[in-house]
């Protein structure tokens, strides 16, 4: 999504009104249950320890319907359509547990580093990790994507089948990557 | 997921590569891996212990065979190669580009100021007119000249005053060394 982006494919950037903010946090909280637990202030769940109520965060409207909420011109989360919200890398790697998480091994590492989507065969290898059948990611879920040997993400994808058909079928994408290490929007510090 | 407990999150203080921005451990997989491995040793020697030393390099491999880490670290090494080709270029494309400031007749006795190509040496041609206009008191706009680039049009004759505030560095106008200017004239 972001392997070609630039300043230019910004067309607007507005603040947006409260009720909207108020939508936006209820869709996060349903998402990642992890944003409703206490954060490092007390009396203060994550969500509003990273965005707190009081602040106003900016739409950044892009090309292809694509939106991007930004905290003081950092970007915190984005969105396409009205898709499943994204957190930015820069967010999972400071909260590691906002995500569930699937690992790929060392070879798929440099694949995904360009941008290309994780295939079932890198999940399931020795060095590929997927969650026991207990605790299925199901289809569509935003999970970030580890790598063998590394602590943190290396980037943020959506499920294209759930955990247990990778294993199964073990052919084919696994997971779209929708923003990874080094792609533009890394590269966009601030907004 | 885990099951949700109580207990607070923290945020993780995250180191990055100050010279490829990824964090250390992904190093490797960048375009400019010796330079990081050098500022990681001056900087994190600890770090870099963890991640380089010849511990961690028989580790790393893990379920990769021989074979194929060999192949990676040789991507590695000509990503890097073409990374730095394509760096050293683009500062030649930069010493060679120019600013040409040029004068045109109007009328007699009245002229305009062209300035064309400040935007290979990264300066926002809208910010450089504003201030352009404000310094002088004078009208200067982002025009598009006839091959269809843009250039900054300043009404009167301003060469040398322009010239002098490319040379000091004044606001936006920076970043563009003296041998770069030029100064041409263009009769109707």
């Amino acid at each position: 999504m972001f392997k070609k982006f630039t300043k230019e494919d910004i067309s607007s950037q507005t603040s947006i009104k409260s009720s909207a903010q108020r939508a936006i946090r209820a869709s996060l909280l349903k998402q990642c249950p992890l944003l409703s637990q206490p954060s490092e202030e007390p009396d203060t769940p994550l969500l509003e320890y990273i965005w707190p109520k009081k602040e106003n965060i900016t739409l950044v409207k892009c090309r292809d319907h694509l939106s991007i909420y930004a905290l003081h011109g950092e970007p915190l989360w984005f969105q396409h359509f009205d898709g499943p919200l994204f957190p930015t890398l820069r967010l999972v790697h400071k909260y590691p547990n906002l995500l569930p998480h699937v690992g790929i091994d060392r070879g798929a590492i440099k694949f995904l580093l360009s941008g290309a989507s994780m295939m079932c065969p890198g999940l399931t290898s020795p060095g590929g990790f997927l969650p026991l059948a207990e605790s299925l990611i199901p289809e569509g879920t935003v999970v970030a994507i580890m790598a063998e040997g590394k602590e943190h993400a290396a980037g943020v994808g959506i499920m294209k089948l759930d955990s247990e058909e990778v294993k199964k079928v073990n052919k084919g994408v696994a997971v779209e990557s929708v923003t990874y290490l080094g792609d533009d929007l890394w590269g966009m510090k601030t907004i | 997921m885990d099951a949700p407990s109580t207990s607070s999150v923290l945020p993780l203080d995250i180191l990055y590569c100050q010279v490829c921005t990824f964090p250390p451990e992904y190093c490797e997989f960048g375009s400019s891996v010796s330079k990081c491995k050098t500022w990681l040793e001056g900087a994190h020697p600890e770090l870099y212990d963890k991640y380089w030393s010849e511990d961690a390099l028989a580790k790393k491999i893990g379920t990769l065979s021989l074979e194929k880490e060999k192949k990676l670290e040789q991507e590695g090494k000509k990503k890097e190669a073409k990374a730095e080709a394509k760096a050293s270029a683009a500062a030649k494309k930069l010493k060679e580009s120019q600013v040409i400031i040029k004068r045109i007749e109007r009328s007699k006795r009245k002229y305009v100021t062209s300035v064309f190509g400040l935007e290979a040496f990264h300066i926002d041609l809208k910010k450089a007119a504003k201030q352009l206009a404000q310094s002088l008191a004078r009208g200067a706009s982002v025009t598009l000249n006839p091959q269809g680039l843009e250039e900054i049009v300043i009404q009167g004759d301003v060469g040398d005053e322009v010239e002098e505030m490319l040379a000091k560095g004044v606001g936006v106008l920076k970043g563009v060394p003296e041998d770069n200017v030029v100064q041409v004239e263009e009769k109707k």
